[in-house]
């Protein structure tokens, strides 16, 4: 209602203002008119008090904030100076004693027309700066009663003066788009507040955070971050890929590719080949060689094999966004990335989290503030401890040599291993036992659960400090990882080559047989109906994708059988050994030598990095890998959380690899890009099968593309297209962003060098300051500095003296330089 | 406009909205967990701006500040008369400073205030003994705790005088990636 009163009152004074300027004029335009030149200084004076009084009660502070020394300004205090007789009256209506003067004062508005376009100007800054004075009243460090007397004299001055400036409905617009803005910040929060009310596990993870800190519980978080981009592929590839073949496509069983061949119907429904994802596993959406070809399926006409090649380009794309959107992110927060220059202080002042409030969290936090202390401290004691350089330079050369006779010892394998799989598949899987059948997902799967602990012992040799021993862990399981994934993919590219040699066997037998069949129709009768075939007896060619598609699948399952049955047995079954085995037992076993386990988080966290660098590898071959990773993803939170609450105990010592958590996001797109090159060849190279998948009968599958642009778009689009990839264009290009990413470079490196530079700046000048504080220019700079440091008007002592000097001899000046204007 | 509380005047409110990053539903909800300290004392209206202060000792009984070993310095940071009591208005202003959406420069600034124990805008040795005391609860020997202390000094100390002025701790807490994370109320 208040601001109704007002603009009532506003819009009242311009009639007025309009109609008789002596009706009221009396007082105020005499003191227009003539006391101008008089009260110069009178005003000047007013000004300075209220200037210096700002800093001591809390009034007119947003006033003097603004430097202009114009007329107008003066003429509003010199009313404002006479309103304040009036107080008693206002007191009684309004609240507070300064909010009632505006109100009186409003009969004593400026008449706009009176000012010059300068002056117009002038006032306009002076309403946007009361204006953003408002917005920003949130953030300032300001007691409550100040900022609500600001807030109260900054919208009255707003509100009495935007009038005046602009036309009638200005006001309103104002207030409108005042109101809006308001709606959409809620409207923002709320929608905030329900975001986090969504994020799954919160609770599970605080639990966590609050028993064993934040390293372990970084590692659920990471997990419960690619559980969300899993849920996004699969998202995709259910949506836009499984079900339209399912809902639209033709039934299981109309066509070869859809049906279980003659040959393996009798064991299709056995338990042991679904759980190989043969049978009918195999002859479902669940693989690539499903598909049918045709263009345009359903009565929606879906565009079937451009949106399979669609989604698999897409899911490659968004992991891209997504995994350096994240880099980049971190990069901004933690700033300098890896900077270990403010490790106590920060430790002292940032490592309480104010969110705790229960007493067994507190404690908890207590204990392990107190001991990441005394490990700062203990590292910082061996820091200063020299030793013998060459004997570790040998143990170092050594321990590295023997780690790569490791790493060639376990590729070696692994190509073996495969190899003799395949002659095991060319024997008939039957005649092999279930270990010879599997043997290279486990021989995999072992080696990546027990290199890793051989590395560990060989880097005992090494003795390099704790964090970056932790780093050459981490590279050679990275390097163990890499190596075994592109052995695996090498030995496959052997049995595609292998299979496409069949096919073009397969295709030849197919044409004799097909020849054979017309014949004995034909011999029946000459004008007999078509032959109806069963699909099921159809020969088929060989379907090297869907058998990627399923050896990828198998890995996958294999590699998470060992990860939970090794967290059974070495964490589970080893707690509970410890815990009833020690009441009879020689020695202490829960402080001596199995004792309980640590919970390793750079071995999870490079196991889920390439867990899902082989999801990105299969899942175009095999669409429904992103629903299994999910379903994977969501029983391991809940079982490693079980399992370090119950059987892990808190790291002694905590090093983190990183000051950020862009060690491990790095990785992540290292594994990205290499997992995504062995599926690109595949797509790019080898022609796809003649008898499965969406893409068969094509000669390459991305001319699915090329069929599209010209079937289903209009004929100058083709022709863009066309001469867009124009290597005239593309070169150009090409070298267009190559530039680019140069400039950005460069300018980036300036920046960081010009950071440096004024870091030096910063301290030299605070240096000088600290030698002459009374020069007149620094003084007030860092006047301005402390007193929006402190926004209390708390005592300042030595220093406001000095400042008040300086401000003495500044006032001086200005005063004595004045009249010669 | 519709609404049958009569704690505040929408005026109020919309002052509030203004100087907080609190929602009208927030503000009506500081009210009452205001009043739940001492409802003899606080009274349910508003409106004419009662001049009530709720002591420190009732203060640092809430859940959020219980645990909390600078729950003194918080309270005291933010109370007009320095000695911990807190007018609504104080109350309010405490809870917006610390929450999720303030900026970090403004939690910068309390942050400062808070750590500085004898409020002589400085982080001399003697307010970091201080600070690491009630951190780790006197668990750690005097000689450790005297080089941690001269260790934070060294590490953020730009201008020589073996203390922590606003820019140098400004400085420091800028990069530090837990700060605004761990800084943080919810109320």
């Amino acid at each position: 209602e208040r601001h109704r009163a007002k603009r009532r009152d506003g819009d009242r004074e311009k009639k007025k203002r309009r109609k008789g300027r002596r009706r009221r004029a009396s007082r105020a335009g005499e003191r227009e008119d003539e006391k101008r030149a008089k009260n110069y200084q009178e005003s000047e004076g007013r000004e300075r008090d209220e200037e210096e009084q700002a800093q001591i009660k809390t009034g007119k502070t947003a006033k003097t904030k603004k430097n202009i020394k114009n007329e107008k300004t003066r003429k509003v205090e010199q009313e404002e100076g006479e309103a304040e007789e009036r107080n008693a009256k206002g007191k009684k209506k309004h609240g507070s004693a300064k909010k009632e003067e505006k109100d009186e004062d409003g009969g004593k508005c400026l008449r706009p027309e009176s000012l010059s376009p300068e002056e117009l100007e002038k006032l306009k800054e002076a309403v946007d700066e009361r204006k953003k004075l408002i917005q920003g009243l949130r953030g300032k460090p300001w007691s409550m009663k100040k900022k609500l007397v600001t807030l109260r004299e900054s919208q009255e001055f707003v509100e009495k003066y935007e009038g005046a400036l602009g036309k009638g409905k200005g006001r309103k617009l104002y207030a409108y788009k005042v109101m809006m803005a308001k709606k959409w910040m809620k409207f923002q929060r709320d929608f905030e507040n329900f975001k986090t009310a969504c994020i799954p596990w919160e609770m599970k993870i605080k639990e966590i955070e609050s028993h064993f800190g934040s390293s372990v519980a970084s590692y659920f978080i990471f997990l419960r971050w690619m559980y969300g981009i899993n849920m996004i592929l699969f998202g995709l590839t259910f949506g836009l890929v499984m079900v339209p073949e399912a809902l639209m496509g033709r039934p299981y069983g109309s066509i070869p590719r859809k049906t279980v061949p003659r040959a393996e119907e009798a064991s299709a429904m056995d338990f042991a080949v679904l759980w190989d994802f043969g049978g009918y596993a195999q002859y479902s959406v669940l693989f690539y060689g499903y598909y049918n070809n045709q263009r345009a399926i359903g009565w929606l006409k879906f565009r079937m094999p451009l949106s399979y090649f669609l989604v698999g380009v897409g899911t490659v794309a968004y992991s891209y966004m997504v995994v350096i959107r994240t880099m980049a992110r971190n990069a901004n927060e933690s700033g300098v990335g890896d900077d270990n220059s403010f490790n106590f202080s920060w430790k002292t002042f940032t490592s309480w989290d104010y969110l705790i409030g229960n007493p067994e969290t507190a404690d908890n936090k207590f204990a392990s503030i107190t001991t990441s202390f005394k490990e700062a401290i203990l590292e910082e004691q061996e820091s200063r401890k020299d030793d013998n350089i060459h004997l570790t330079r040998f143990l170092r050369v050594l321990a590295n040599f023997l780690v790569l006779c490791c790493l060639a010892g376990s590729g070696y394998l692994i190509y073996f291993v495969v190899r003799r799989s395949q002659k095991f598949a060319l024997d008939g899987l039957d005649t092999h036992t279930w270990w010879e059948r599997n043997e290279v997902n486990m021989v995999m799967s072992l080696l990546g659960m027990f290199c890793p602990m051989l590395f560990d012992v060989i880097s005992a040799l090494e003795n390099y400090h704790p964090r970056v021993a932790l780093q050459w862990q981490l590279g050679r399981i990275f390097a163990l990882f890499l190596g075994n994934l592109y052995t695996f993919i090498i030995a496959l590219m052997d049995e595609i080559n292998l299979k496409r040699e069949e096919e073009k066997i397969v295709k030849f037998n197919i044409t004799t047989w097909e020849a054979s069949l017309y014949n004995s129709t034909v011999s029946e009768n000459s004008t007999g109906p078509p032959i109806t075939i069963q699909p099921a007896d159809v020969p088929r060619g060989p379907c090297w994708e869907t058998m990627v598609g399923q050896e990828f699948v198998r890995l996958i399952i294999s590699d998470t059988m060992t990860t939970y049955i090794t967290l059974l047995i070495g964490d589970f079954l080893r707690a509970v050994l410890v815990r009833f085995l020690n009441y009879c037992w020689c020695w202490d076993l829960e402080a001596g030598f199995p004792s309980y386990s640590e919970f390793d988080v750079s071995g999870n966290v490079l196991g889920l990095i390439f867990n899902q660098g082989m999801i990105w590898m299969g899942a175009f071959y095999a669409p429904c890998l992103p629903a299994l990773n999910v379903l994977r993803l969501h029983v391991s939170m809940y079982l490693q959380c079980w399992a370090v609450m119950c059987c892990n105990v808190p790291q002694e010592r905590v090093f983190k690899a990183s000051g950020s958590n862009n060690f491990y996001m790095a990785m992540l797109l290292v594994i990205l890009f290499l997992s995504t090159l062995p599926a690109i060849y595949t797509i790019v190279t080898i022609p796809p099968s003649f008898d499965c998948g969406p893409f068969s009968g094509k000669k390459r599958m991305f001319d699915v593309i090329q069929e599209t642009l010209e079937s289903d778009f209009p004929a100058w689009f083709s022709k863009v297209f066309s001469s867009a990839s124009n290597p005239g264009l593309v070169l150009p290009f090409i070298l267009l962003m190559v530039l680019a990413i140069y400039y950005l470079q460069s300018t980036s490196k300036s920046y960081k060098e010009a950071n440096v530079e004024l870091k030096k700046k910063l301290q030299t000048s605070l240096l000088q300051l600290l030698m002459c504080p009374c020069q007149a220019k620094r003084g007030e700079q860092e006047e301005e500095q402390t007193s929006s440091a402190e926004g209390t008007d708390g005592p300042r002592g030595g220093q406001k003296s000095c400042i008040t000097d300086c401000r003495a001899t500044k006032e001086q000046q200005r005063v004595t330089t004045r009249p010669r204007r | 406009m519709g609404n049958k509380q009569t704690t505040f005047t929408d005026e109020q409110l919309e002052a509030y909205q203004d100087c907080t990053f609190f929602t009208r539903k927030e503000v009506l909800r500081l009210h009452g967990r205001y009043r739940e300290l001492a409802p003899h004392l606080v009274p349910l209206d508003f409106t004419n701006n009662p001049d009530i202060k709720v002591p420190l000792t009732l203060i640092v009984t809430m859940p959020e500040l219980k645990e909390n070993p600078f729950r003194d310095r918080i309270v005291e940071t933010f109370s007009e008369d320095g000695h911990g009591n807190l007018s609504f208005n104080d109350f309010v202003d405490m809870f917006s400073a610390l929450c999720e959406t303030s900026p970090r420069e403004l939690k910068t600034i309390y942050a400062f205030k808070i750590y500085d124990f004898n409020r002589d805008n400085f982080i001399c040795k003697e307010d970091l003994r201080k600070t690491l005391n009630k951190l780790t609860k006197g668990e750690l020997t005097p000689e450790e705790v005297t080089l941690v202390c001269d260790k934070a000094v060294e590490e953020a100390d730009l201008d020589g005088d073996s203390k922590l002025s606003f820019s140098d701790f400004e400085n420091m807490i800028s990069k530090a990636p837990d700060f605004l994370s761990n800084f943080h109320i919810r109320i």
